[in-house]
């Protein structure tokens, strides 16, 4: 470390008191920003949980639909329409939907069916246990083993129960990428035993799933689905709608817009104006180190290492703390939907870095104007 | 004859316009020589200090020049001054100034560290000097667990660290009682004044006008007068680097 970078550090670290005041400020508006984030973005990535599962490139559905689990009903007519458009390798039916089951204690409890194309099972998920051509047998599901997996009292292959009256038995145990957002288990089965188990209206495909020829086809399929009067969006894109859906109607972006203002004023405050009085403190200092001879750049360069590293390592506990908080949290609650993305990481680094940049510009500034005239005058 | 150290040239010095103008120099003209230790003296708000940061390349007069060993330091742009400064001409505040949160040894070594040297030879050096203003032992203390006269000493030791031509020093005595005072700047004129070094004291402490080579009265922002002091460099060697017993 170059010697005025290191009579910095000193500076800095050696004043114990500020410098851990420093360090908080900073800390605590990471931790805080990146928690709230974290939060918001495993909401989101929860709520695309079934985009994310069932893997296809692109999913035709009704204009109206903002989220993967409120879909619209699209009469057969889309699936053959879409079939037979220029570009499509395959189509496929996908059924989404709620129903209840009735435990063996005789309370119920609400799950999510996906119904599966009969003839490809396009969107399977990657069993655990069992095999995935049992899932034609009689009244097989397969049940996804995540955090809501006990609330179906943990079956086993085999085990049965009713679902809207009908009879189930679980045929197979999957895992999914990702688990749901509302807290429910999910079960696999056919398109067509979905369909007939579970009350509907009148129009019973929620998605019509499309592998394109290439992927220059796709822009060509959107068009045409648009013509038909609904939509064709990739994976990417239904995430995405799903993540403005929550952003832009639920309020949700707003608070987490507000939460990150907050914790930026609160990092900027508390670190600001401790990085301004230490400034205040040893300003008759650094008039003295100019009378001796300090140029004006190592002056600006040393206060922009102090802020600099602050920052950083603020930056760097913020990040661990939240880190251990989720991980705690999710030790205890499998299904805790935080997640710490490369999006979060690089807001908390552009807010710390503002708050580095505005205390050091105060700082500087105000160091710059001592004349060292007034270290004589005492 | 002895060489010039410093010379003044018609400075003028003023603060505020107006009817708030308030002259601090008129038309002030010295020299300063190599092998003196010289004292300015005079009532408060005479204008001495603000003599002192003239010619130390602190204060930009509003007219006049300073020469030193033959530089128009005022013709200098700041990093230029900046360097001239670290490099010629060592300062002793009558607060001291040394930072609290560093050791004896790091707030001696300061002028190293601004050189750019490497850290650890700059504290080398710096407990070097700490030994020689008699404070051996204590490079590792923060200034505030020494005495006055001890952190006085720290800051000659941080003004003789990079062994410049000039040593400045603003009412040395002021912050310590009368055999303080006496002992440091005996020290000084014992240890740290030669041939090859020029001394300018500003004080109204009366008890250390022994230790003057000569005296400069002042008053109202002009010379009144001058005296010639005691204390001589005549006999003193030209040390060129750090030795025990001379800085």
């Amino acid at each position: 470390m170059k010697g005025i970078l290191k009579l910095g550090y000193k500076l800095l670290v050696n004043d114990k008191a500020k410098f851990t005041a420093l360090l908080l400020g900073i800390v605590f508006a990471v931790y805080l920003m990146m928690f709230v984030t974290s939060m918001f973005f495993g909401v989101l990535n929860h709520a695309s949980a079934n985009i994310i599962n069932v893997g296809t490139t692109i999913w035709v559905m009704d204009p109206a639909v903002d989220t993967v689990s409120n879909s619209v009903g699209m009469p057969d007519y889309v699936l053959d329409a879409v079939r037979s458009m220029q570009g499509v390798k395959y189509a496929v039916p996908l059924y989404s939907g709620g129903a209840l089951v009735k435990l063996s204690d005789g309370t119920y409890q609400s799950v999510t069916v996906i119904g599966l194309d009969d003839a490809s099972l396009l969107g399977r998920p990657e069993l655990l246990e069992g095999k995935i051509e049992d899932i034609y047998a009689e009244n097989g599901f397969i049940v996804v083993r995540d955090a809501e997996f006990s609330k179906l009292e943990n079956p086993r292959i085999g085990s049965e129960f009713e679902l809207n009256d009908h009879r189930a038995v679980i045929v197979g145990i999957a895992k999914v990428a990702t688990s749901g957002l509302y807290g429910i288990p999910t079960l696999y089965t056919t398109y067509e035993r979905a369909a007939q188990y579970i009350p509907n209206p009148r129009y019973t495909i929620s998605y019509v799933l499309v592998e394109p020829k290439s992927p220059e086809e796709i822009p060509k399929i959107k068009q045409q689905v648009e013509a038909l009067g609904y939509r064709a969006r990739t994976k990417e894109e239904f995430m995405q709608r799903t993540a403005d859906f929550f952003v832009y109607k639920t309020g949700g972006g707003t608070n987490i817009l507000i939460m990150t203002a907050i914790s930026f004023i609160i990092g900027l405050s508390i670190s600001g104006q401790t990085f301004y009085t230490f400034i205040l403190e040893n300003l008759e200092r650094f008039g003295a180190l100019k009378a001796i001879g300090i140029k004006s750049r190592d002056l600006i360069s040393m206060i922009l290492f102090q802020a600099t590293f602050t920052a950083m390592t603020g930056y760097g506990m913020g990040v661990g703390a939240c880190v251990l908080l989720i991980w705690l949290a999710k030790l205890r609650l499998p299904s805790y939907a935080a997640m710490l993305t490369y999006s979060s990481l690089v807001i908390g680094f552009v807010m710390v870095a503002i708050i580095a940049a505005i205390s050091s510009y105060v700082g500087i500034r105000k160091v710059l104007q001592i004349d060292p005239f007034t270290i004589f005058r005492g | 004859m002895p060489t010039v150290a410093i010379q003044a040239r018609g400075l003028e010095k003023w603060f505020g316009e107006g009817e708030a103008k308030t002259i601090a120099l008129r038309g002030v003209e010295l020299e300063a020589y190599f092998g003196e230790m010289l004292y300015i003296v005079g009532p408060s708000g005479s204008g001495k200090t603000t003599l002192l940061s003239v010619l130390s390349g602190v204060l930009k007069p509003n007219s006049g020049s300073v020469q030193v060993e033959n530089i128009d330091i005022w013709t200098l742009d700041a990093d230029k001054l900046a360097e001239f400064r670290l490099n010629k001409i060592g300062f002793v505040f009558q607060d001291f100034h040394l930072f609290p949160r560093l050791t004896t040894a790091e707030n001696a070594a300061i002028p190293l560290i601004l050189k750019k040297k490497e850290w650890d030879e700059c504290i080398r050096e710096a407990v070097n000097y700490l030994d020689i203003v008699g404070l051996k032992g204590r490079a590792d203390l923060p200034p505030v667990k020494l005495s006055g006269g001890e952190q006085q000493r720290v800051a000659i030791a941080r003004a003789m660290v990079s062994q410049p031509d000039i040593l400045i020093m603003d009412e040395p005595t002021a912050s310590l009682d009368g055999d303080t005072g006496n002992a440091i700047l005996s020290f000084v004129h014992k240890n740290v004044l030669n041939a090859n070094r020029c001394i300018v004291v500003v004080t109204h402490d009366e008890r250390i006008y022994e230790f003057a080579t000569r005296i400069l009265h002042m008053e109202d922002g002009r010379l009144t007068g001058t005296e010639k002091g005691t204390g001589s460099a005549a006999d003193k060697g030209s040390p060129s680097g750090p030795q025990k017993g001379t800085a």
